[in-house]
């Protein structure tokens, strides 16, 4: 049921619906809308039923173990999203006086102190509104840098062919050209051809370390000197920072700018596709030209500041400070955490992640790299089923939502064939992790003996396997009535 | 150790499994030499009571101050429902819906959605929504340059009407990208774009951004200046405020033939004002150019048994698809205050909305008429409005500002950076939220203000 059927023309949702005598008789005709808005009429309860139900349609972390790899979908505290709404901090507008805001602005100057403390970096900007917008942020660093200096033939970015598909984008926004580095059967960077990549026309190489992979950089201080030796910047995409709090630090590694991914690292909440949220953090050489605003301090007094303060920034992102209510919850997030919480981040998301991978090699998957340790999230490729039974790695996925899992994340990297890259996160139990291990089993015996079972699945959920091409050629993007029912 | 299930009996276990003695021995890929002993500088973990506690604090801190700003944020009511329903952990705690049969409920959710969007704005198709605004803005004319087959030139026009931080978010996302932002200029009686100074061979123009209403909340010839824009060959872009399409012609019918992509700020419709964000931006666009709009976009499809479903649909256009050659970097959008701003528009329904824009309206009318009754208080532009207007006062406005804060006022926006030409100015607003008292008393305490 789409909730224009449940609608009747009509009905009025009184409780909401303000009495009101004025007129808009001082607005020209020819700018006054002619026919109402289709928009549903339905009462208060109906709407409330309606969408309570299709949320129980959603697979999500509070109802299910959700190993999307390099989401890291661990556990929303509660406590943060009830904080984060308290009537003090949702009532702020964001263009009020510092004076009518110096809570909230404690919290983020607080946050930018922590996050440059985990990072390694010398500040820390919260402006960009999701992890590809912090990427772009900090290639319109590096951009800006080069600018700066007059060196403007540097009109390249090198980027690892195992990186998120946002990395190539994003440095297209920059209007950069993009050049692709191999991987290695080790799953490290292939350092022959990138030393034979770089030269007087990289701008910088975008990298994430851990890799999407699931595997560290081990080279990572040779490449950063390679990168720098020839000009070079690097960006690091904190898409897998979970792996490393605490432990080893972007900054340390030699990386000039990068982005986190809160929504990932800090637990904000994924929402069904976002919020995100994604500060950047640099070294001395970028300072001038973080994105605004910038949150500061005076004696005890806080301060945004803006483009009177920092003359060279890259600019703005967003018509207000990002996003705002988010940090708030990576905040209290953090603070709960503390130092010592934020290094068994690491400490037990890799743990999880090493232990699921061995339990699942010992039940007779095939490691995409056998020979190396997990960092939060490891590769399973099932190309062995694919070829030898035509069961792939979508009937998997798909298999397991029927057994009550979601998914890994499927087809990424795209250079590992028939993958699965699995994220435990450290918030799940060792028995979730041993049920997980069961269920895959179970799929890998259905495989072999019923493949019916897997490549038909799913059959318990609200819907079976949907028609893409036909969404995509017979396009229905909405409702397609005019008006509601009489 | 907070949200750490594990017993120490279950992680030697595990350790057992793996082979390794200690948790330590998992890291041993990483040069040693890069590794940190402690991150000193973090303070130590809060339990919940605690934290709960500074919160609390730093909340009542920041108060809940009566609030006549506008520009881009404002303070509707929201019925309770909306985000009782929508921080259920079943769509607060799910991701982008990739498998598409296990999230149905948001999927659904974004096709309801596109479905209300396009109707408010009269157009065909809606994505699934953009970080904000402002960003909105800047991907509309994106999408507009490939879109314009015909033009050449990547020049876009911007007015001053637009809101200046739109205009400054959109240089930073397209000047990598050869597009030329050029402004145009307003009527100073007016606080409209100068219809007289649109050029007559303006040559080839890619897109013209035209708000409704404007950054001064006064309302444009939308008419006349769309078809100027299509007689030109360039596509119409519109800036909307959703709240007011409820009343105001919608982009879809603006002219002959219609603004060609809608865009706006969609935190009026059942987000919070907290602190800038997360709101999310909109936009609709006209059927032939859905292929070339940026991020998600969720479509109704069948299932195997013929059963109607949703899923992600067109990804041909995204970058973990395209990649270099995406329509934009962007990925992770903002599902959660989409959820929100649905249950809003349902709960409303048109007739709700349509009172909340003329209560706003009205509300503005009135503060407009107390204020102006006093002699340090002056209208600026002499046009019709929706529900915020500029005022001039006699008195620097950025003290006067300050003065009202003290007294747990946001007295409005100062215009001063922005628009130096006038003077004085401030940028007020009233929504359906504020009473008759609370524009009385906010009329006393400026006047004072100024006087003082």
């Amino acid at each position: 049921m789409i909730i224009y059927e449940l609608a009747v023309k009509g009905r009025i949702n009184k409780a909401q619906n303000i009495s009101t005598t004025d007129t808009l008789n001082d607005i020209p005709q020819k700018l006054r809308r002619k026919k109402r808005a289709y928009l549903p009429e339905v009462s208060e309860l109906q709407a409330v039923r309606h969408y309570t139900q299709l949320s129980q349609k959603n697979f999500s972390i509070d109802t299910h173990f959700y190993p999307l790899g390099s989401c890291t979908m661990k556990y929303n505290p509660r406590a943060c999203n009830s904080l984060a709404m308290l009537p003090g901090f949702l009532a702020r507008h964001p263009q009020s006086d510092d004076s009518l805001g110096q809570g909230f602005l404690a919290c983020m100057h607080e946050l930018q102190d922590m996050l440059k403390e985990v990072t390694g970096m010398q500040a820390v900007s919260l402006a960009p509104m999701a992890g590809a917008q912090g990427e772009f942020a900090g290639i319109a660093m590096i951009r800006a840098y080069h600018d700066a200096r007059n060196d403007t033939a540097r009109n390249e970015i090198l980027i690892p062919d195992a990186a998120h598909g946002t990395n190539p984008a994003t440095a297209v926004m920059c209007g950069y050209r993009v050049k692709e580095i191999a991987t290695d059967k080790n799953g490290d960077v292939d350092f022959d051809a990138l030393k034979a990549a770089v030269g007087p026309q990289t701008a910088g190489l975008m990298l994430t370390n851990p890799s999407t992979l699931g595997v560290f950089e081990r080279r990572i201080k040779e490449i950063a000197a390679l990168v720098h030796a020839a000009g070079g910047l690097l960006y690091y995409d904190g898409a897998n920072l979970n792996a490393i709090l605490g432990k080893v630090r972007p900054g340390d590694m030699g990386f000039d700018v990068i982005h986190m991914n809160l929504h990932k690292t800090f637990s904000t909440p994924h929402g069904g596709g976002g919020p995100g949220s994604g500060p950047v953090g640099v070294n001395e050489r970028l300072l001038p030209y973080l994105p605004i605003p910038v949150v500061g301090k005076k004696g005890d007094t806080y301060r945004i500041f803006d483009e009177h303060d920092i003359p060279q920034t890259m600019g703005r992102l967003s018509a207000f400070a990002g996003n705002a209510g988010i940090l708030l919850r990576a905040y209290i997030y953090a603070r709960m955490l503390g130092k010592e919480g934020m290094v068994r981040i690491a400490e037990y998301s890799t743990l999880n992640a090493n232990y699921l991978m061995k339990m699942l090699e010992q039940a007779g998957f095939e490691l995409a790299f056998s020979n190396r340790r997990a960092t939060h999230e490891f590769i399973v490729t099932l190309k062995k089923q694919a070829k030898e039974l035509n069961v792939t790695t979508l009937d998997f996925a798909k298999r397991l939502l029927d057994l009550g899992y979601h998914a890994p994340t499927t087809y990424f990297p795209l250079l590992v064939p028939e993958c699965l890259l699995i994220e435990p996160t450290e918030t799940e139990t060792k028995d979730v992790l041993d049920a997980f291990v069961a269920a895959m089993t179970t799929i890998k015996k259905e495989a072999e003996q019923n493949p019916d079972k897997v490549t038909q699945a799913p059959e318990t959920m609200p819907v079976r396997r949907l028609d893409e091409v036909r969404a995509a050629k017979q396009l229905d993007l909405r409702w397609p009535a005019k008006e509601n029912n009489a | 150790m907070p949200f750490i299930p594990h017993t120490d009996y279950e992680v030697k276990e595990m350790l057992n499994a793996i082979g390794a003695d200690n948790i330590e021995e998992l890291f041993d890929e990483i040069p040693a030499e890069l590794k940190i002993s402690e991150l000193k500088n973090i303070p130590s973990q809060l339990t919940e009571m605690e934290i709960s506690r500074l919160m609390h604090e730093r909340a009542n801190q920041d108060n809940t101050p009566i609030c006549f700003a506008g520009g881009g944020a404002y303070d509707h009511h929201i019925p309770a429902a909306v985000w009782e329903i929508a921080t259920r952990g079943e769509f607060y705690s799910a991701y982008t819906p990739y498998q598409a049969e296990a999230s149905q409920g948001s999927l659904q959710v974004i096709y309801e959605y596109q479905s209300m969007i396009a109707n408010l704005t009269s157009l065909d198709a809606s994505n699934a929504s953009l970080y904000d605004g402002a960003s909105a803005l800047a991907e509309a004319t994106l999408m507009a340059v490939r879109a314009n087959r015909k033009s050449k030139s990547k020049r876009i026009l911007v007015p001053r009407t637009v809101n200046p931080v739109y205009r400054k978010v959109t240089h930073t996302l397209v000047k990598n990208q050869g597009i030329k932002l050029e402004e145009l200029n307003f009527d100073l009686q007016q606080g409209l774009i100068d219809m007289a100074s649109l050029p007559a061979e303006p040559g080839d123009i890619t897109a013209v951004v035209i708000p409704l209403p404007n950054y001064f909340g006064v309302l444009e010839n939308v008419d006349e200046l769309t078809d100027w824009a299509h007689k030109h060959g360039a596509l119409v872009i519109a800036v909307v405020n959703p709240i007011s399409l409820s009343i105001l012609t919608p982009p879809g019918e603006w002219g002959e033939k219609g603004a060609d992509i809608a865009c706006g700020e969609g935190q009026p419709l059942g987000i919070p004002m907290s602190s800038g964000g997360p709101y999310f931006g909109f936009l609709t666009c006209k059927q032939a150019l859905v292929r070339q709009m940026p991020g998600r976009i969720v479509g109704r499809t069948l299932d195997l048994d013929g059963k109607p479903g949703f899923t992600l649909t067109l990804q041909a256009r995204e970058q973990h698809i395209r990649r270099s050659k995406a329509t934009s970097n962007i990925c992770t959008n903002q599902g959660l205050m989409v959820t929100a701003a649905t249950i809003y528009m349902a709960i409303m329904g048109p007739d709700g909305l349509e009172k909340t824009a003329i209560a706003s309206h009205g509300n503005n009318k009135k503060m407009l008429e107390k204020l102006t009754s006093k002699k340090s208080i002056t209208r600026t532009f002499n046009q019709s409005f929706f529900h915020e207007s500029v005022i001039n006062i006699a008195a620097d406005n950025a003290s006067v500002l300050k003065k009202l804060a003290a007294n747990n006022i946001v007295g409005g926006i100062n215009l001063k950076s922005d628009y130096p030409e006038l003077g004085d100015a401030i940028l007020v607003c009233a929504t359906e939220k504020r009473t008759v008292k609370e524009i009385d008393f906010f009329t006393e305490q400026l006047a004072t203000a100024i006087a003082s």
